[in-house]
């Protein structure tokens, strides 16, 4: 079923994968994204080999994906989610434990660090989970994904998808450093998703 | 069935197959005669592939009959008219007006088409879609580069969506002697646009020396302009028994087709040219976008539909 609604997301995006800095292997890891639209996590999936695939989840927010009955069937049944609990965090849904343990079950994860939609043409200011999570699985690969023009396709707020082409380009892959500050740690990544942005190709 | 009503269409689509077989024939020696692949070549073995592709969905839909060729013409708008908006800075502000465009203003511009309804065919798009779009956008809120924004919207409408669908637009015809013959002339129009592009490549290559806009296409030559020219009108003169042309209507035609054809050349690089991209997608392998393929039928379709509409129909 995914996979079907990939090839018609493809179809209608005709979305393109640009492989920069990173090669389409199957191994683990974090792709962390610009998120601009609905249409993120559908054309980054898209663009995926299938045996990538099936390896990722994305991250979504509970309050938002478990809301209506169609939302929880797309989130839970189509793209298998990771619900991020972000209203009411306590110690058995704390987001950055649920990430970890789906890491640690195998999956690949796509993060999107902005934390919400974004409305804006530039990128927000990281927010810190990334953080937290690379700091308990340091080992796992972190790529930079930037997505180009989905906001074109479904603007947040509006309902009906346009075609539009778009792009995502995989940047070179970043790792966890102990020494490094909080602070300094999400301005490297927010760098290497800049890089991304200036290197898509049409 | 229009393949047993008209045999000449059939020599036509199979003398085209001819052309492609020359094509391929001659590719093939030149890649036997070169031992290392140049990007050039690689390029050109590529071109070819996706002519035999391209062609092959043509005919068969030429073929088929009935709304086929409407239909195809309709899928073409679609992927050109996306290429056209990816490249053209619109807001968010326009996403009604782009909604409205792809999935109302196309689609009943082939409808009319389809329904022979010539009188509001003739301006849906360049009255009724020029007048409604900006209201659309208005309604929006956005003043931010209004002008240009909808200016934007309606050159990716009038290009892609009115200008092409002339091509199938011949079928609509009525010509004195000629009843149900017509596309054959379609066959005629895309050819001799087609032939014309890829000759002005083929001279441009082989003796190309002097660049007539060298600001905008680099590609382009007087000695490919003049050659490919030239003998485009020769073809085209050639294929007179298939249209209701007598011959030398037939190269006036051509001649015609194929200064149209390299004016929406050059028009189409300019636009590349200011956006600082070389293709308008990547949708045809070594072509490039659909509208780098169709940029001179945009530009040509138009004009031999209301010359022959003029001079030939009642």
């Amino acid at each position: 079923m995914l996979n079907a609604i990939c090839e018609l997301v493809r179809c209608f995006t005709g979305v393109q994968g640009h492989w920069i800095g990173a090669d389409p292997k199957p191994v683990q890891r974090i792709y962390f994204a610009n998120h601009t639209s609905h249409f993120d996590c559908m054309v980054l999936l898209s663009v995926l080999p299938r045996s990538i695939r099936k390896l990722v989840r994305p991250a979504g927010a509970s309050d938002y994906w478990l809301k209506t009955p169609l939302r929880r069937w797309f989130s839970q049944e189509i793209v298998h989610f990771i619900p991020i609990e972000r209203l009411k965090p306590t110690r058995n849904n704390n987001p950055i434990k649920t990430l970890a343990n789906a890491l640690d079950a195998g999956s690949s994860l796509i993060l999107f660090p902005e934390g919400t939609r974004n409305d804006s043409d530039t990128l927000q200011t990281f927010k810190s989970g990334l953080y937290h999570l690379c700091k308990q699985r340091p080992q796992i690969e972190l790529i930079p994904t930037y997505i180009n023009n989905a906001n074109r396709i479904l603007p947040k707020g509006e309902c009906i998808p346009v075609p539009v082409l778009c792009t995502v380009t995989f940047g070179e892959p970043l790792f966890f450093d102990a020494e490094e500050s909080r602070d300094k740690f999400l301005e490297r990544a927010e760098k290497a998703l800049k890089r991304c942005a200036q290197n898509v190709v049409n | 069935m229009l393949l047993i009503k008209d045999p000449q269409l059939l020599i036509l689509l199979a003398m085209i197959f001819g052309a492609l077989m020359l094509a391929t024939i001659i590719t093939t020696v030149i890649n036997c005669k070169t031992k290392d692949s140049s990007i050039f070549l690689t390029n050109l073995n590529a071109r070819l592939r996706a002519w035999w592709v391209m062609v092959t969905i043509f005919a068969v839909a030429i073929l088929a009959g009935g709304g086929t060729s409407i239909v195809l013409f309709a899928a073409i708008s679609i992927l050109a008219l996306r290429e056209f908006i990816t490249i053209a800075p619109t807001q968010k502000a326009d996403h009604h007006s782009l909604a409205w465009a792809f999935f109302v203003v196309l689609p009943l511009n082939y409808i009319l088409l389809a329904v022979h309804w010539y009188g509001l065919f003739v301006i849906f798009v360049p009255v009724y879609a020029f007048l409604c779009m900006p209201i659309c956008s208005a309604i929006s809120g956005d003043s931010k580069n209004f002008l240009a924004r909808t200016a934007e919207i309606q050159w990716g409408l009038m290009l892609c969506v009115y200008f092409i669908s002339y091509a199938p637009a011949i079928l609509s015809l009525d010509i004195n002697g000629y009843e149900n013959h017509a596309a054959r002339l379609l066959c005629f129009l895309v050819f001799v646009v087609e032939i014309s592009d890829v000759l002005q490549y083929v001279f441009g290559k082989s003796f190309g020396r002097h660049k007539i806009v060298p600001t905008i296409s680099p590609n382009k030559t007087v000695e490919g302009f003049v050659g490919g020219i030239l003998t485009t009108v020769v073809i085209g003169t050639c294929m007179w028994s298939f249209t209701p042309f007598s011959p030398w209507q037939a190269a006036l035609m051509s001649l015609a087709l194929s200064l149209f054809g390299f004016g929406g050349g050059i028009v189409m690089s300019a636009i590349k040219r200011d956006r600082g991209i070389k293709d308008y997608s990547a949708l045809i392998p070594g072509h490039g976008g659909m509208l780098d393929r169709i940029d001179s039928l945009c530009f040509a379709a138009p004009l031999f539909f209301h010359l022959t509409r003029y001079f030939f129909a009642h």
